[in-house]
């Protein structure tokens, strides 16, 4: 069935709801989420620009920036709520228990320092060594990101590592203090198609050997399938379905996943022209209402417009449509 | 790195060159130089003779480049108003001006740079809104009208600084300071806070802009999702990359203070190169104008040439490609 937690999850999300107030008004860029992520599980988020998945990632790690704020919901980690614990307690938290993944390498690095500068203030922050083991620690992580002659590399500048080279020392930045949650936001999207998938295969081969949970944020379906246990399909705000990888891409729910589906390119079949969802996803100052998705949803009935739908178990996803609600699809049809 | 210099003091030597020439030409070009040296009555013959002697005759490149030895042995002739060899004049005044410069440039950093930082990281808080809003009247109010207000209210009124003039130097193996002893320092806060304040306000105005800037990047928001301190990441990491910009305007800033004292000196009485530029000015005293002129272009120079050093020091991406331009 859906979703069975056996223990307590690492990071669970309730009713999560993140605000930009606004001269005109509140926008609601998060609206009421709630998921969960395992020990050492991968969760992909996955769903277009703006539909809120960079923001989640945020929220949980304490980093929106204002006027963004929680208005709502709890987050809670490891068994406590981190969404109310104050500067110092979150500070403490971020790299050492929960790190962060950003999407640009080329920019994520401080340029007048060097990369073991910046590993050994980091490891330093969390860990109490002395300079030097904090070092030898530094030329390690280097050396298991796969970056090559890591006792010179170290004590270079980041302009003097290459594109893919500079995402591996994020990637050992993030890793520096043995976090159990890494919340990667769109890691390679910026990166050359030929580098994706070594720096793919490098953070998941490192998170299961470190049995640390990543949530992979990314609006790449082909990244998702091969890399996350679950994923969670975002669309203006709302999840819209979640579920274990393989039965989300084979037998997804949600008209919108579907659609996603859809339009990933499949070399096996000779497809002349890849289909695509006709419109784009509405601005956060006209989120339709009802369901979100009903403006460009091929399977619309009248009862999409007037009320928004939950998650629900169908088949061995949760989805929120009305499709799988049969007394309004058939008061619908009669 | 040692090629890059050697461009730079290339460069350096022929701007200095360039200012040479103009200076020279003042004598060529602002009056006869014979005319103000020999008297009224003074025969046609005589100033002949005098032309000849003097070797004024000579063809101009010939006379520019005899100026031109000269004044790289710091011989810049006579002036015409004091009667004394204008590199003693110059060596009379200049550390005056020097330490009044050297003052107001250390109180401008001191001050304006934290005040930017605190602006910067606080930018909604009260505080930050009242010292933008001071640093506007800074910004605006001319360095004269300044000077007086604070002779007004720090000497008229209080009575606690003396208003003009050095006061007690002591004097250091012939270079009299003001910076040694209480009393003479006394004399050299008054002009050393009016002239520092127009930089401060910008040195201010500018750290915060940089530091609002910088603050926006990623590696800042990766270095606060590393679980860094406030500390570590606003002074280790941001005020670092906000330094090749603070670091080009206080260079230019501290050549324009020694413009700028011209005034301060005016209305402090502060015996500096300024005021002798000044009166150089009023009496047409040729010698002292162009050496004047030289010895500014020099000290912009020299400093320009430190600042692109320090561009060196700190941004590690001008020591790779050679060729370090960074303006």
């Amino acid at each position: 069935m859906g979703d069975t937690t056996n223990a307590q999850p690492l990071l669970q999300v309730e009713n999560l709801r993140v605000e930009f107030p606004t001269r005109r008004g509140t926008l609601v860029a998060v609206d009421d989420i709630s998921f969960h992520i395992d020990e050492g599980e991968v969760l992909g988020v996955v769903g277009e620009s703006g539909a809120g998945k960079s923001l989640t990632g945020a929220a949980i790690i304490g980093l929106l920036e204002p006027p963004g704020r929680v208005a709502s919901g709890q987050i809670i980690f490891d068994g406590a709520r981190i969404d109310n614990i104050g500067y110092e307690k979150i500070r403490r938290l971020r790299g050492n228990q929960i790190a962060m993944i950003f999407q640009d390498p080329l920019t994520s690095l401080n340029p007048l320092i060097t990369v073991g500068r910046q590993l050994t203030e980091t490891i330093r922050t969390h860990v109490s060594v002395d300079e030097r083991a904090a070092r030898e620690r530094a030329i390690e992580l280097l050396n298991e990101v796969g970056i090559p002659a890591a006792e010179r590399r170290v004590d270079q500048y980041p302009h003097q590592f290459s594109g893919g080279m500079r995402q591996r020392v994020v990637i050992a930045l993030a890793l520096a203090a043995n976090p159990r949650l890494i919340i990667a936001d769109e890691p390679t999207t910026a990166l050359d198609v030929s580098i994706q998938a070594q720096i793919i295969t490098l953070l998941k081969r490192l998170c299961k050997e470190h049995g640390t949970a990543v949530m992979l944020v990314t609006h790449d379906m082909g990244v998702i399938a091969e890399t996350a246990d679950r994923v969670a399909v975002m669309y203006a705000g709302r999840i819209v379905e979640v579920g274990p990888v393989q039965d989300v891409i084979r037998h997804a729910q949600h008209p919108y996943t579907h659609g996603l589906m859809n339009s990933i390119p499949v070399v096996r079949h000779d497809v002349e022209q890849l289909k695509q969802i006709d419109g784009a996803m509405p601005r956060l100052t006209d989120i339709p209402s009802g369901c979100a998705f009903n403006p460009r949803c091929p399977k619309v009935f009248e009862y999409c417009r007037d009320a928004r739908p939950e998650l629900v178990d169908v088949g061995a996803t949760r989805a929120a449509c009305w499709l799988y609600d049969d007394t309004r699809r058939a008061g619908d049809t009669t | 790195m040692l090629t890059y210099i050697v461009r730079r003091l290339l460069q350096s030597v022929l701007v200095l060159i360039a200012v040479g020439f103009i200076a020279f030409s003042l004598f060529s070009y602002v009056g006869d130089p014979i005319n103000n040296m020999v008297g009224v009555e003074a025969t046609d013959a005589e100033r002949e003779w005098a032309r000849k002697t003097l070797g004024l005759d000579d063809p101009f490149p010939v006379q520019f480049a005899r100026f031109a030895a000269k004044a790289v042995q710091g011989d810049f002739g006579q002036s015409y108003r004091l009667s004394i060899p204008v590199a003693t004049a110059i060596g009379e005044r200049l550390p005056a001006t020097l330490e009044l410069v050297f003052v107001a440039a250390v109180m401008a950093l001191l001050i304006g740079v934290p005040l930017g930082v605190y602006t910067g990281l606080h930018r909604d808080g009260a505080i930050s809104r009242i010292l933008l809003t001071i640093s506007l009247i800074g910004i605006s109010l001319p360095t004269f009208l300044i000077g007086i207000l604070l002779i007004m209210v720090f000497s008229v009124w209080l009575g606690w600084l003396p208003s003009f003039g050095r006061g007690a130097t002591v004097d250091l193996w012939g270079w009299e300071s003001n910076l040694v002893s209480w009393e003479g320092f006394k004399s050299i806060i008054l002009p050393a806070v009016t002239l520092c304040l127009f930089q401060l306000t910008l040195l201010m105005r500018l750290v915060r802009a940089e530091m609002l800037e910088v603050l926006r990047t990623d590696y800042i928001k990766f270095a606060r999702a590393r679980g860094l301190t406030n500390r570590a990441v606003n002074f280790g990491h941001a005020l670092k990359n906000t330094l090749v910009p603070v670091i080009t305007i206080t260079g230019l800033q501290i050549g324009s203070l020694i413009a700028f004292a011209i005034i301060t000196e005016t209305v402090f009485q502060w015996p500096g190169m300024g005021l002798l530029f000044l009166q150089a000015i009023q009496f047409v005293d040729i010698p002292v104008m162009a050496a004047y002129l030289c010895l500014v272009a020099f000290i912009f120079v020299v400093i320009n040439l430190i600042v692109d050093i320090l561009y060196y020091a700190i941004d590690p991406r001008l020591r790779l490609d050679g060729s370090g331009h960074a303006h």
